[in-house]
């Protein structure tokens, strides 16, 4: 875990460093706003006797009376918390009892003193004014005992929430050497456009793909099929989204490169190709077809570009529902073999032994490997009532995640994790939901028509 | 005698040799006709009186336009003369009212030889969206396999699996699901 990482500011550094080099922050067209360097050295707020350090972020400092200063600092606050507690390495003030306190009008008179007095561990202290590139925040985390800055930095932006999740990524990072996901996306299908695919005398509804901020916030169409778009998955760098398309009629494999507007078909010539799954790398792409297996789904295994199809299983079953192993040397999947569907894992090149690893499952599908440092397979269990369930690939030991709440299926890890989002009925129709490893902290991320399938970029 | 006069004697005498020679020659020169081995040709017998009656259009006769083959492909469609096959839970094999249902398809497949069809295959809503794919794939196929085995042309089959993402009936009873579990046939040309 993490939490185990040796707390030392020098790997909390090093982990940023190589954060904010490396594929946290993949969108060329997102960039996130310019940090600039630290203008004292880092160091970390902790609680008395290592309990969990207690924060309070007050609004932001507005420098400048337009409303729309006023609206970012506020945006600014309120978002920062969100994404702070969603890790839960923090506790916070309630918020009903700053009220009571003195707002600072800068960084030189907060009242540290009464802070303390609510046992604040550390201050979030930001100031926001208008910039060319729109808002100018300048960030500071206080040891509220100490009264150091043990955090600064400046940003600049269009997007107050982007800076926030900046903010917090850079928190998460230097405080508890934690990678965060305020700056990760899903993606997800979605029939909430009420569109009618043509071809079909049934009325039946499109489905078309959507992306939005890991928090709901932002839900953007990526697709304009007119058919059914669906199961998407992010390229590991968060610029591509591999999904099956109807749109020729039978099942293909689409990858739409969503900030350039271009569409690129993965299988063609060949219909009834679904459930694309990226290598870690992002050059190869394992799916599901049955176009030469009597039926029956196999899986195979692509390049990037289309070239070099070749068949990963040859058994007379149903082979589907591929997830590569975080470093990309296996793959587990789902088979009938044995008369219900179950999850094996096998060698990435198809050779050697198909391990079953799913025992005392009547039905077992759509498996997804956890990243690193976790060696865990969520999956999806039962016909009739589905829950999510999670299997320790060391241990071999299952806890279940949902208990009947709606039918819940299709879960996926966040990119440290940490948290599984899935599609639930409990509200009634299919809706995006997230919820921690360990079963807490539920939270619904869509609510117009059904949303399904949903993937976590990287 | 002048010699005026012998000329036109010698040129007559000349005259008349040579007539008489040519009127002898003739019957040799001309052969014989041979003996007629086969009957001559007869002579055309004159032709009976012929009747020539105004041509008059003969209608075919009344028949009931066919609804089949005269509807659009909407039309066809909306009111299938294709019949679904259903299936039993988590099942693809097909049972005795669905190899009913397919050899009348196949039937009508035969009345229509140009059509071509899609079969779709459809599951309910249990179980999950992925596994039902595949589940989804076998019913087709299953369907498609059967209709080739009574005769119908397998490039006139494409098969395509939905999954459960096209419920027949959107409700969560089992007689819902029942309808749900199917083959269902759409024809995409004619």
């Amino acid at each position: 875990m993490y939490r185990m990482c040796a707390m030392t500011t020098t790997t909390a550094l090093l982990a940023g460093a190589v954060l904010g080099a490396g594929p946290g922050n993949p969108q060329a067209q997102q960039q996130p706003p310019g940090s600039q360097q630290p203008t004292e050295i880092t160091t970390t707020i902790t609680s008395e006797a290592g309990a969990t350090p207690r924060l309070a972020i007050p609004d932001f400092v507005t420098i400048g009376t337009e409303p729309d200063v006023a609206a970012a600092a506020k945006t600014l606050g309120q978002v920062l918390w969100d994404d702070l507690n969603f890790e839960r390495e923090f506790a916070f003030i309630p918020r009903d009892t700053y009220a009571s306190i003195p707002r600072a009008t800068s960084f030189a008179d907060v009242p540290f003193d009464r802070w303390r007095e609510l046992n604040a561990d550390g201050l979030v202290i930001g100031t926001v004014q208008k910039s060319a590139a729109g808002i100018h925040v300048e960030l500071r985390l206080f040891n509220a005992r100490t009264r150091q800055s043990a955090y600064s930095r400046q940003y600049d932006g269009a997007s107050a929430r982007r800076i926030a999740h900046t903010i917090s990524d850079e928190l998460h990072t230097s405080q508890r050497a934690l990678k965060g996901v305020a700056l990760t996306k899903l993606t997800f299908d979605s029939d909430r456009d009420g569109e009618k695919m043509t071809g079909t005398v049934e009325k039946r509804e499109t489905k078309e793909v959507y992306v939005s901020d890991y928090d709901g916030d932002g839900q953007t169409r990526v697709t304009l099929g007119k058919t059914l778009n669906v199961f998407p998955r992010w390229s590991p760098n968060g610029q591509s989204i591999a999904y099956t398309s109807y749109r020729r009629g039978g099942a293909n494999i689409f990858i739409s490169n969503i900030y350039k507007g271009t569409l690129e078909e993965l299988t063609t010539g060949k219909d009834e190709s679904w459930l694309a799954a990226w290598s870690p790398d992002g050059a190869r792409l394992c799916f599901a077809s049955s176009r030469d297996n009597n039926g029956n789904s196999s899986l195979y295994i692509v390049n990037r570009d289309g070239t070099g199809i070749r068949r990963l299983t040859n058994h007379p079953s149903i082979n589907i529902s591929p997830t590569w192993s975080p470093s990309g040397t296996q793959i587990a999947f789902t088979s009938d073999r044995t008369g219900a569907p179950q999850i094996y894992v096998m060698s990435a090149d198809g050779v050697g032994q198909q391990t079953r690893i799913t025992i005392g499952e009547s039905y077992a599908d759509k498996p997804t490997w956890s990243p690193a440092p976790y060696n865990e397979i969520a999956y999806t269990s039962g016909a009739g009532v589905n829950d999510i369930k999670v299997i320790d690939m060391a241990t071999r030991e299952v806890r279940q995640l949902t208990f009947g709440e709606g039918k819940n299926e299709s879960p996926v890890f966040s990119p440290n994790g940490r948290h599984i989002a899935f599609t639930s009925t409990r509200t009634g129709k299919k809706q995006i939901f997230t919820i921690a490893r360990t079963g807490k902290d539920v939270k619904q991320i869509t609510r117009t028509g059904n949303n399904e399938h949903p993937d976590w970029s990287r | 005698m002048t010699s005026a006069r012998r000329l036109a004697l010698v040129l007559a005498a000349v005259f008349m040799t040579a007539a008489a020679a040519c009127s002898k020659k003739a019957p040799v020169v001309q052969p014989t006709p041979p003996a007629p081995t086969v009957a001559a040709p007869e002579e055309p017998r004159p032709a009976p009186a012929e009747a020539v009656p105004e041509p008059v259009v003969a209608l075919p006769p009344v028949v009931r336009e066919d609804p089949i083959a005269s509807a659009s492909l909407d039309d066809l469609n909306r009111n299938s003369p294709l019949k679904p096959a259903f299936f039993d839970y988590d099942s693809s094999e097909l049972n005795a009212e669905g190899q009913k249902a397919l050899t009348e398809n196949a039937g009508v497949l035969k009345r229509f030889p140009t059509w071509a069809i899609t079969i779709e295959g459809h599951c309910d809503e249990r179980g999950t969206a992925e596994y039902n794919l595949a589940l989804g794939e076998r019913r087709a196929v299953a369907a498609r396999a059967y209709l080739v085995s009574l005769g119908i042309a397998a490039d006139r089959l494409r098969v395509v699996s939905y999954g459960k993402e096209f419920p027949f009936d959107p409700a969560h009873t089992e007689a819902a699901f029942a309808k749900n579990r199917r083959a269902h046939f759409v024809i995409t040309s004619k």
